[in-house]
């Protein structure tokens, strides 16, 4: 657990310090998602075992993580109360905006994936 | 020491500790998963959304600023990070299943991240918002950790688009369950993917709890997205100035 605790904090300080020191334009979490895909690819080549099963640090780290996921989003929403003048003023726009976004990316993403999927040969039909 | 005394003063080293808010905190969130459980996982019942809306009203009855709050709750807020390094690992088990459906993710995710982008801004715009909110709503399907690093490049609030975030994340929680049944969508992979590119973590959670598969799909297309939105926020933001 606090291997796994540990490879994850690694990989993203990682991230974050290639982000920031060359200036790449991506998210720090995001370039360690893919150190840390690297990792694990190249840990089963390495050993020919499954390193993110359950039972492995980094399997039980991630997936305690990741089962109270909804926790994690609590103190930053928390902070509505910092700008509720600012998004009360403009409560019909906003609430309208965030509804309206969600239905149609919903919509489209889920239409696309569907399309594509059923245009391939082989996938269910 | 009176009584009353001796409770204000455990009061203000409470308060100022960061100890309390911690443990409203997590508290706060055990109660609302178990109602949420409890509702048998209903949509409507968000633990995210019945923690949030209690941990305000708690701050506005006691007079406590967020900042004080934050002191406490940012060892959870924390943890998103490594949160979203972890979702390397459902996706590296589920790489067969990624590997079989490449295309249609590959595809989904090219319209469906400036879709999640251009509608907020537009639909807001239209209304009339001012600059600061359409420039907060640009990353707001995006994982709270990330969007706050594509709001701060692209010269918006973090904080407020955090909070346009986690109202996205439980918008998406809420709405993609009947939404799509009534599209009579039972491909779990799609409906899982549409859920976490729209809803990022909060809908990942939520798609956790219909199903493995789902869930699998919405965290790749949370991390995806986050990718995705980084690269191309930049642009979005020329178009929106034109």
């Amino acid at each position: 657990m606090l291997q796994g605790f540990f490879i994850l904090l690694a990989c993203q300080l990682l991230g974050e310090s290639v982000s920031r020191g060359l200036h790449v334009p991506i998210p720090g979490p995001v370039l360690g998602i893919l150190l840390l895909l690297l990792l694990l690819a190249v840990r089963a080549w390495q050993t020919g075992t499954d390193p993110a099963q359950r039972d492995t640090p980094l399997g039980t780290a991630a997936d305690g993580l990741l089962r109270n996921l909804g926790l994690l989003f609590v103190p930053a929403g928390v902070g509505i109360v910092q700008s509720f003048h600012l998004v009360l003023a403009n409560s019909v726009a906003v609430v309208v905006a965030l509804i309206g976004s969600s239905v149609i990316t919903l919509v489209v993403t889920v239409f696309v994936f569907r399309v594509v999927s059923r245009a391939l040969p082989g996938r269910e039909a | 020491m009176t009584p009353p005394a001796n409770l204000f003063h455990l009061w203000v080293y409470l308060a100022a500790s960061p100890l309390l808010w911690l443990t409203v905190t997590i508290g706060v969130y055990l109660m609302a998963q178990r109602s949420s459980a409890m509702s048998g996982n209903h949509p409507l019942v968000n633990p995210v959304l019945i923690s949030i809306v209690t941990i305000v009203l708690l701050l506005l009855v006691t007079r406590t600023d967020y900042r004080v709050y934050f002191a406490g709750a940012q060892f959870v807020h924390f943890t998103l990070g490594p949160a979203t390094v972890a979702l390397a690992v459902p996706l590296y088990r589920n790489r067969a299943l990624v590997r079989s459906a490449a295309l249609p993710i590959v595809a989904a995710l090219l319209v469906g991240a400036p879709t999640a982008m251009l509608s907020a801004v537009w639909i807001a715009s239209a209304l009339g918002a001012p600059m600061t909110l359409r420039l907060a709503l640009i990353p707001k399907s995006v994982t709270a950790g990330i969007a706050m690093g594509i709001a701060r490049q692209i010269g918006g609030d973090p904080t407020l688009t955090a909070v346009f975030v986690i109202a996205t994340g439980i918008i998406g929680a809420i709405i993609v369950t009947p939404l799509m049944n009534l599209l009579g969508i039972r491909d779990y992979a799609a409906r899982g993917f549409a859920a976490g590119l729209s809803a990022h973590g909060i809908g990942t959670a939520r798609a956790f709890q219909v199903d493995d598969v789902a869930g699998a799909f919405a965290g790749l297309a949370m991390a995806l997205n986050g990718l995705m939105t980084a690269l191309v926020a930049p642009l979005i933001l020329a178009l929106i100035h034109m």
